[in-house]
């Protein structure tokens, strides 16, 4: 990961992401193989305050207002943000003077990236960070983190929403069983695994004859339903009208990220 | 520098959660009136040469201090439970100014403890001279170090439901063996497993309040002992301590 880049990690559920970010963090030692940090060892760039981390599961400590916990923090650090900039970038200073356990879910999520933003880490490292999220926080946050972005800083994230790599990261590496399964530009990761696929009620056609219509890559059939995997779905539905004008109760999807790893990932069939 | 100021944090913390204070503070003094009250004119308690307010006052306060000490567990674990151990490994804090910390923060609980254990000991008539009162705290302050390493290896072991029972179990454990709620002397098993306990060697510390005996080596032996067995374990429970709860 050069400097300076914003890079998702992408991937489902259990593809490896937070074991990737713990070993990342030298919370977990790699089984083989090495990690390092800007040109040093994660305990070294830790020691040196140069990483900020929200972590994925996690809440605050007890007893304290939002403020004293992010001064807390921040006396950890050899150049941190002033607190109450940290609090003003995420919109906690709302409620800087609460307690850490009276705030709503939101509201702590807000205060957990202002932990890890207060260390004003040259690598930032978020796991899944805008899971807890409501719709209007996750707008805020990711303003923020563009705007961190923009000063120079590092940025590695993990989520499994495709567009959230596709709107906010250089790019994307995907992950899978513990894999990297694509890693590249969100652009072209999204081509690959942005395929269509088109379901639909059509007796009496072979799967051989729906494979050889331009666009699709593969055809199934149960029953009376075929489901047609397209490269191009725009090509494949027309086609598919103007050769069986009797196919009906069309209906085309985007193939989510899941499906995509799984066929990105898929064994081939013997 | 760097530590302080989590130190002063971690501090103000603690002291702000009132039921727990209320509580630590307030079960050893409320056990102290119902045990040394009704023998507050007992001159020679069981033999021990001790009066019986002064001999229960280091009892109780063993009680109370031990459970101040082991109490930094019950905060660890609180911690881990929303994973903020490893929010903090995440950060520059060294692991020796974090352990430093927590150890202080019970020593500041265990101290007040002490300090109310002595008031209540004066209501009933114990009066001994300064220089006494000095050399049996520093005895106490002593004889607790390993309890130090204990309640950091609980808290790093332990999950938050059930390090209650743990620290409960063990401050009881301690204390019943230790002489706290009643002399233990003769030649007997108890007595010789009694003597190898740190929590017995604190309630020992009585006898200086009376210009008696100090510690014999024996008991200097048995702290240093169990300090070490338990700083080694807590160290190695707080390396192994990163994992996702």
């Amino acid at each position: 990961m050069p400097r300076g880049a914003t890079v998702a990690l992408l991937g489902p559920n259990g593809a490896g992401k937070s074991t990737t970010i713990d070993m990342l963090l030298g919370l977990l030692e790699p089984d083989r193989g090495g990690v390092s940090i800007f040109g040093r060892s994660p305990a070294e760039a830790i020691a040196a305050g140069a990483v900020g981390a929200m972590l994925q599961t996690g809440a605050l400590i007890r007893d304290l207002s939002v403020r004293e916990l992010l001064a807390m923090m921040a006396s950890l650090y050899p150049a941190p943000l002033a607190v109450q900039e940290a609090l003003a970038l995420t919109g906690a200073d709302a409620f800087a003077e609460q307690r850490t356990h009276k705030l709503s879910g939101g509201q702590t999520q807000r205060v957990r990236f202002a932990v890890a933003l207060v260390s004003d880490p040259e690598l930032l490292v978020l796991d899944e960070p805008t899971v807890a999220m409501d719709v209007e926080s996750r707008h805020a946050f990711w303003v923020t983190m563009r705007g961190f972005a923009a000063r120079g800083r590092t940025i590695l994230f993990a989520t499994h929403y495709l567009e959230e790599a596709d709107a906010y990261a250089d790019r994307a590496v995907l992950m899978a069983s513990g894999r990297i399964v694509a890693d590249g530009p969100t652009t072209e990761i999204k081509a690959m695994v942005g395929s269509r696929t088109i379901r639909a009620t059509l007796p009496g056609v072979a799967v051989e004859v729906l494979e050889r219509l331009p666009g699709v890559s593969s055809a199934e059939r149960r029953g009376e339903a075929i489901t047609l995997s397209c490269a191009d779905s725009d090509a494949a539905v027309r086609a598919l009208l103007a050769e069986h004008p009797g196919a009906r109760d069309i209906e085309i999807v985007a193939a989510g990220l899941e499906a995509a790893f799984l066929a990105l990932t898929a064994e081939p069939a013997p | 520098m760097i530590a302080l100021t989590y130190m002063r944090f971690e501090l103000l913390r603690t002291l702000r959660n009132r039921r727990f204070f209320m509580l630590s503070l307030g079960f050893p003094l409320v056990l102290y009136y119902l045990i040394a009250g009704p023998n507050h004119d007992v001159r020679n308690l069981a033999g021990t040469g001790v009066s019986a307010p002064l001999y229960y006052m280091l009892g109780l306060a063993s009680f109370g201090t031990m459970s101040a000490m082991l109490s930094s567990g019950g905060r660890i674990a609180a911690e881990r439970e929303v994973g903020w151990n490893r929010q903090l490994r995440i950060t520059p804090l060294p692991a020796r100014a974090y352990l430093a910390a927590k150890v202080l923060t019970a020593y500041v609980l265990a101290a007040i403890s002490i300090v109310a254990l002595y008031v209540a000991g004066a209501t009933l008539g114990v009066s001994i001279g300064a220089g006494n009162w000095l050399a049996m705290t520093g005895l106490m302050l002593v004889g607790l170090i390993p309890l130090a390493p204990l309640g950091i290896a609980l808290g790093h072991h332990i999950s938050s439901d059930s390090i209650g029972p743990a620290i409960g179990g063990s401050v009881s454990l301690l204390a019943f063996l230790g002489g706290t709620w009643f002399p233990i002397s003769g030649h007997g098993f108890l007595h010789a497993v009694a003597q190898e306990l740190p929590s017995y060697w604190l309630v020992q510390a009585s006898h200086v309040g009376l210009g008696g005996h100090s510690w014999p080596a024996r008991a200097w032996i048995v702290i240093a002992v169990w300090t070490g067995v338990l700083t080694v374990i807590a160290a190695r429970a707080y390396r192994h301590d990163t994992r996702r709860p």
